[in-house]
């Protein structure tokens, strides 16, 4: 067997292993990653309440922690078991419980200002964290139903606990059907 | 023309039809009280326009709606508005608002009802909207108002109207009565809605059962001496009453999954809808009543009686015989999509085309029936209409597996139940689809609310991150600022 065969497979080999290498660190440093990378698609599991009881500031920060496995999926109380279990499938883990630990989970809620006990003093507005409050200093509040999450952050700010949580309208209307004559 | 039916399976049911249909339809007398329902039987309700105490006549408005879904309701009887409170309907929910009415003797006929003067010389536009204002619901069963369907079926170019006198589901003939004792109304309200929709064509389908009416329209439509107005008689199978597959067997097309029948060209209104708009033209009468079959054995005389919007059912039944043996349902409707009522104080609504007393010879063997587990006999494959795998669909809809009903179809099941009639193992499937067709309803609204909470919750990080780098820039220029007139940063930190 010739020697030079050998070292020109290895030549070959490593000069092929080095432009892999420094096109693929390229690649990685250069090209974004898609919308379908694991945060992105674990963020869409969850119910983007961004109440923070999961103890990360909202549901992207909890969906990255996730992915780098600094939090186990159980802290979303507002998903409940629902999220839980689809976060599992996604991730390929057994389904476990919600953890208590953070918060339990209840039926979809809205908040909802008392507006003759509101003093306007604009301190829930920069809680909200999907601007779902209307209203400006000693101007009357209110709550932009459809878009509120019932995330609870807008309660500790109130000086005078005019701000409650009430059961969310239903989402859905049944369909109409069309029906035998 | 006999047609051949081209939807897929169906079946051939027991009719039940004997019961009610060899009668004339009766002329109720007005009754004491009207109690009429704000929700016609679409789940959306007209807002009222009258007070408690208010006088109302004939024909007055009293709820009108600027919504799609829902009709404007008028009071069939003059008399005094004595109430407007959440009472038991025959609605989605068996409760709704209801305006009642209590007769005051008066026969004063409101200013608003006059014969529509030509109704040839309307525009397309102005024939939908006078049909909204006149209250006129579909009266095949949905309710869904006429004035809707007529204006999409416009804009999405529809060129054929079929009229749908297949009247399918077991007991109910008040279609083949009309058909038989209005023929000439049909036809002329054929015209009036095919003008409306800006169709071309018209199709009037009946089932072969019906041949008295097969007869009098034929007759009516000879008068006519118009080409694009056919009768079409099709098969006696269930449900080709239903809209679609109406379309299918008369049109040849298949309306889309997730589209409207327009979207295939054609425009499905009911033969009683046809008659209340030859009604409201030659007349000026808005929607006050329909015709309705009432039925079963529970019911001393069966038969079809056209009774005021809002009659209380005990007075329909009362006047047809009152009861008899021991009625175990009041359903609206037929024995096979028809919805049980809560009580006969309900008042007749424009969508309920039926009230079946029904006795344990009616509808025995469905009581108490025991659900066994599914043998995968596909029994239930065989009979959809819809061509959907019911068996398959039942598995997903006990797993909640949201996917695998949208690609199984579960939207187009059509609910006619046909899958629980033949189903050996007496599983209630089409209440399982229903069910299941709402949670993934709502499964969809929650995730479309998640994303826009989503959007805004980023649009808001983003602003706050603007704002601070603003800040940020701001202190730093005001900083160097007032660093500029003295020594430079190096002599500064010394």
């Amino acid at each position: 067997m010739n020697p030079d065969a050998v070292v020109i497979a290895v030549l070959v080999a490593a000069a092929l292993a080095i432009t892999l290498g420094v096109a693929l660190g390229w690649a990685a440093s250069r090209i974004e990653p898609d919308a379908d990378s694991l945060v992105v698609r674990i963020d869409a599991l969850l119910p983007q309440t961004q109440c923070g009881q999961c103890r990360y500031p909202g549901c992207r920060p909890y969906a990255a922690a996730i992915a780098s496995g600094a939090a186990e999926i159980d802290r979303c109380p507002p998903g409940g078991e629902v999220t839980v279990r689809a976060l599992a499938a996604l991730l390929d883990r057994s389904p476990r419980s919600p953890d208590p630990a953070f918060g339990a989970t209840k039926p979809a809620q809205v908040a909802w200002i008392d507006e003759a006990k509101c003093i306007g003093c604009a301190r829930c507005l920069p809680a909200c964290p999907v601007d779902a409050i209307v209203g400006a200093p000693r101007q009357m509040h209110t709550v932009i139903t459809t878009q509120c999450t019932g995330c609870e952050l807008c309660l500790p700010p109130c000086p005078v606990d005019c701000i409650e949580l009430r059961p969310a309208p239903a989402l859905s209307r049944r369909q109409r059907q069309p029906r035998a004559a | 023309m006999a047609v051949r039916s081209r939807f897929p399976a169906g079946l051939a049911l027991d009719a039940h039809k004997q019961q009610a249909c060899g009668t004339q339809i009766v002329e109720l007398p007005l009754p004491a009280h009207l109690v009429l329902a704000l929700d016609q039987g679409t789940g959306y309700s007209a807002e009222p326009v009258v007070a408690v105490g208010e006088a109302v006549a004939t024909g007055t408005l009293v709820a009108r709606t600027g919504h799609p879904f829902a009709s404007a309701v008028h009071a069939p009887l003059a008399g005094i508005v004595v109430a407007i409170e959440a009472r038991e309907a025959a609605v989605e929910g068996g409760r709704s608002v209801c305006i009642v009415i209590e007769g005051n003797g008066s026969d004063r006929i409101d200013d608003s009802v006059r014969p529509v003067k030509d109704p040839a010389s309307l525009g397309p536009e102005e024939l939908v909207r006078r049909l909204r204002d006149a209250g006129i619901a579909g009266l095949g069963g949905a309710g869904f108002p006429a004035s809707t369907k007529l204006a999409s079926a416009r804009n999405l170019g529809a060129h054929t109207l079929v009229l749908n006198g297949a009247e399918c589901e077991p007991w109910i003939c008040c279609d083949d009565a009309l058909m038989r004792s209005a023929a000439s109304d049909v036809v002329l309200g054929a015209l009036i809605l095919r003008r409306a929709a800006g169709a071309v064509r018209c199709v009037i389908a009946i089932e072969e059962d019906k041949p008295a009416a097969i007869a009098a329209v034929t007759g009516a439509i000879d008068g006519l001496r118009d080409d694009a107005v056919t009768l079409a008689v099709v098969p006696a199978v269930y449900p080709q009453g239903a809209e679609r597959q109406l379309i299918t067997t008369v049109a040849g097309v298949e309306v889309p999954s997730g589209g409207l029948p327009a979207d295939a060209g054609v425009i499905c209104q009911n033969v009683a809808t046809a008659a209340a708009v030859a009604r409201w033209a030659t007349r000026g009468e808005p929607m006050l009543s329909r015709v309705v079959t009432v039925t079963g054995s529970g019911v001393g005389h069966p038969g079809n009686v056209r009774a005021p919007i809002g009659t209380p059912l005990a007075a329909l039944i009362a006047a047809s015989g009152g009861y008899r043996g021991t009625p175990l349902r009041l359903i609206a409707g037929g024995s096979m999509t028809g919805r049980a009522l809560p009580s006969d104080e309900v008042g007749l609504t424009k969508s309920m085309n039926c009230v079946l007393v029904a006795t344990r010879d009616d509808i025995g063997s469905r009581l108490g029936a025991v659900e066994l587990p599914c043998i995968r006999c596909g029994d239930c494959a065989n009979s959809c209409p819809a061509g959907l795998l019911p068996q398959q669909l039942l598995r997903a809809a006990l797993a909640d597996a949201h996917d695998t009903l949208r690609q199984l179809g579960v939207h187009d099941c059509i609910e006619c139940g046909l899958c629980d009639y033949v189903c050996p193992s007496q599983i209630p499937l089409a209440d399982r689809f229903r069910e299941a067709k709402r949670r993934l309803q709502e499964a969809e609204a929650m995730t479309k609310k998640a994303a826009d909470a989503r959007e805004r919750h980023e649009l808001r990080q983003r602003r706050l991150q603007e704002a601070a780098t603003i800040e940020q820039e701001t202190f730093e220029s005001v900083r160097g600022r007032a660093r500029r007139p003295g020594v430079d940063s190096t002599g500064d930190s010394n």
